[in-house]
């Protein structure tokens, strides 16, 4: 028996919850005896698709398409694969293009899905799995009773780890039976440049205690320093301080960086399930009293603008000495 | 165009959720309900719509007990035409998408639009089986949505960035912030008029459970958060660095 892999490319390049979800395939592999077959779409040059095998993928299927596959018709391209390679468990990156293939190759299997999950199984028999439901307020052990399970891994949840196997790259062209399509693609905005929040590992967050948006460079300053991500709350993106991509919080995205700042944040609920899952939260508020402290790991009671140069410099120094 | 918007029912975002006696569900005493939050903007924008003359009908479904008619109410007071309840406690994802099926089946609808996820169970796969079982063409992630004529225009994100797609009907739109800027309060004339709208119960089509929940716990207490004076806030650096090893 073997797992399968939708390994996502973005122009050529796999993104890294690619790897991180091949290594998490391989660490599922061995709990359970099964092959890990990566699945890859688009124009991937093979030493790219090489690299699938430092992480454990054995069998790599690259289906050779230039053009855009509607959703629709790309579940039905990963179900078609399904049926051809047997596997039953089938993983798919939490983000937004797992969120639209998951549920459709599901429904063709007739497969149970969980989404949002953080771990290994914690049993195979049954299949029981972790995911936080209730936006971060409680644990759920989720059993899928079907043959074929859908799994959606949560970025930065497992870690890329290198796992050397030797891989087997088949081509193939697109043999799946598709619908004649209902949509076009008209066009593709991407900011360049920037570290993604979806992807980030350090997450440095302003809230409406930054006072203005002209209040930002240092938050800027940080995350440069850090390699890190810029985000901040709901009212901070709703009076239009801040792009609304970068809200984080329970309308806005869920996160689980290793690593988040909230400067002048005060923890509104709402915003807390959005983070709860970092593993180490810091938060700088001015008052001492501020919900944010009771789910931080670390704390400075104090004005931001007075914290954030210490904490500049203090970085500045971190990185000069690396 | 006829929208179907699909409205999950789910406890008041600042409940304090406790787990009831059998360790699987949650304790429904004390809940405030409310429409899930990505679900009333889904409505919302449907309703701004039906404003500007682009839509002719805007209807509501669920799949619940008699307990999620308050809900449906509400959306008929925000403004809805009518509202669609499957009479039945949903177990899984699966049972509640293979129920919106048989209701679309049934009746035609351009688009139907679902909320990215709910914020009780927090599955985020309704509309892809939705889509899945209909056999419909679904888009993702969608935070714009305009029409003209029979053309649908998508605003789409993605992983550090965007994408438009134009798309025919019918088609599943499975929308998150961004689509509506806030959600559309219900007026005293519209609460006054949800009391005569239609609101048609049917029975549920039977389905075995895909998942199910095995076990509910709350999570483990966070520990002291650790205070650093603010005079020496550099030394915060050096913690994660040396202590929390997470820079």
């Amino acid at each position: 028996m073997s797992i399968l892999v939708y390994t996502e490319n973005r122009e050529g390049k796999f993104k890294k919850q690619s790897f991180e979800l091949v290594s998490y395939a391989h660490a599922l592999a061995q709990l359970a005896g099964r092959e890990v077959i990566a699945l890859s779409v688009g124009e991937v040059a093979d030493d790219e698709l090489k690299q699938l095998g430092e992480y454990g993928a054995s069998r790599i299927i690259a289906i050779d398409y230039s053009g855009h596959l509607e959703s629709r018709n790309f579940s039905k391209l990963i179900h078609h694969w399904v049926g051809a390679l047997g596997p039953d468990i089938v993983l798919f990156a939490d983000n937004n293009t797992g969120k639209s293939l998951a549920g459709g190759v599901a429904a063709r299997l007739k497969a149970g899905v969980v989404s949002g999950v953080s771990g290994l199984p914690i049993s195979m028999e049954p299949f029981i799995l972790s995911k936080m439901v209730y936006t971060g307020k409680v644990n759920a052990q989720i059993q899928i009773n079907t043959h074929h399970k859908v799994v959606l891994l949560a970025g930065n949840s497992f870690g890329v780890h290198t796992n050397p196997v030797t891989s087997i790259i088949e081509h193939h062209n697109i043999v799946a039976e598709l619908a004649s399509p209902s949509s076009e693609l008209l066009s593709t905005e991407m900011q360049k440049g920037k570290i993604l929040l979806s992807e980030a590992e350090v997450v440095v967050s302003g809230g409406r205690g930054m006072k203005g948006p002209e209040n930002w460079g240092p938050i800027e300053e940080l995350a440069g320093l850090l390699g890190a991500a810029t985000a901040c709350t709901r009212p901070v993106s709703d009076e239009g301080w801040r792009p609304h991509t970068e809200h984080v919080g329970q309308t806005g995205k869920v996160i689980n960086p290793n690593i988040y700042f909230a400067f002048g944040i005060s923890g509104a609920i709402q915003h807390v399930a959005g983070v709860s899952r970092s593993k180490v939260i810091v938060a700088v508020n001015k008052d001492p009293e501020a919900a944010i402290f009771s789910v931080a790991d670390y704390g400075i009671v104090g004005d931001v603008n007075q914290a954030l140069p210490q904490l500049i410099a203090a970085a500045k120094t971190l990185k000069d000495n690396a | 165009m006829k929208i179907l918007v699909c409205i999950s029912n789910v406890p008041d975002t600042t409940t304090r959720i406790a787990i009831g006696p059998d360790g699987k569900s949650i304790s429904t005493a004390g809940i405030q309900w409310i429409i899930n939050p990505w679900d009333e903007l889904a409505l919302t924008r449907a309703l701004e719509l039906k404003d500007v003359g682009r839509v002719t009908e805007v209807v509501v479904a669920n799949v619940g007990p008699t307990l999620t008619e308050a809900t449906l109410r509400k959306a008929l007071a925000t403004g809805a035409d009518r509202a669609l309840r499957v009479n039945t406690e949903p177990t899984d994802a699966w049972s509640v998408a293979i129920n919106l099926a048989e209701l679309i089946k049934n009746e035609a609808f351009d688009v139907i639009l679902c909320g990215i996820e709910s914020s009780d169970h927090n599955g985020s796969v309704v509309g892809g089986l939705l889509a899945g079982i209909l056999d419909m063409n679904i888009i993702s992630s969608v935070s714009g949505l305009d029409i003209e004529g029979d053309t649908l225009k998508v605003q789409r994100e993605i992983a550090g960035g965007k994408e438009l797609h134009e798309t025919s009907a019918p088609v599943v739109l499975v929308v998150q912030k961004g689509i509506a800027l806030a959600p559309r309060i219900p007026s005293m004339r519209g609460i006054m008029m949800a009391r005569t709208k239609p609101l048609l119960t049917s029975d549920p089509v039977s389905s075995e459970p895909m998942t199910a929940t095995a076990q509910l716990f709350m999570p483990k207490a966070k520990g002291a958060c650790r205070m650093v004076d603010a005079e020496n806030a550099g030394d915060l650096i050096r913690l994660l660095h040396e202590e929390a090893k997470v820079i």
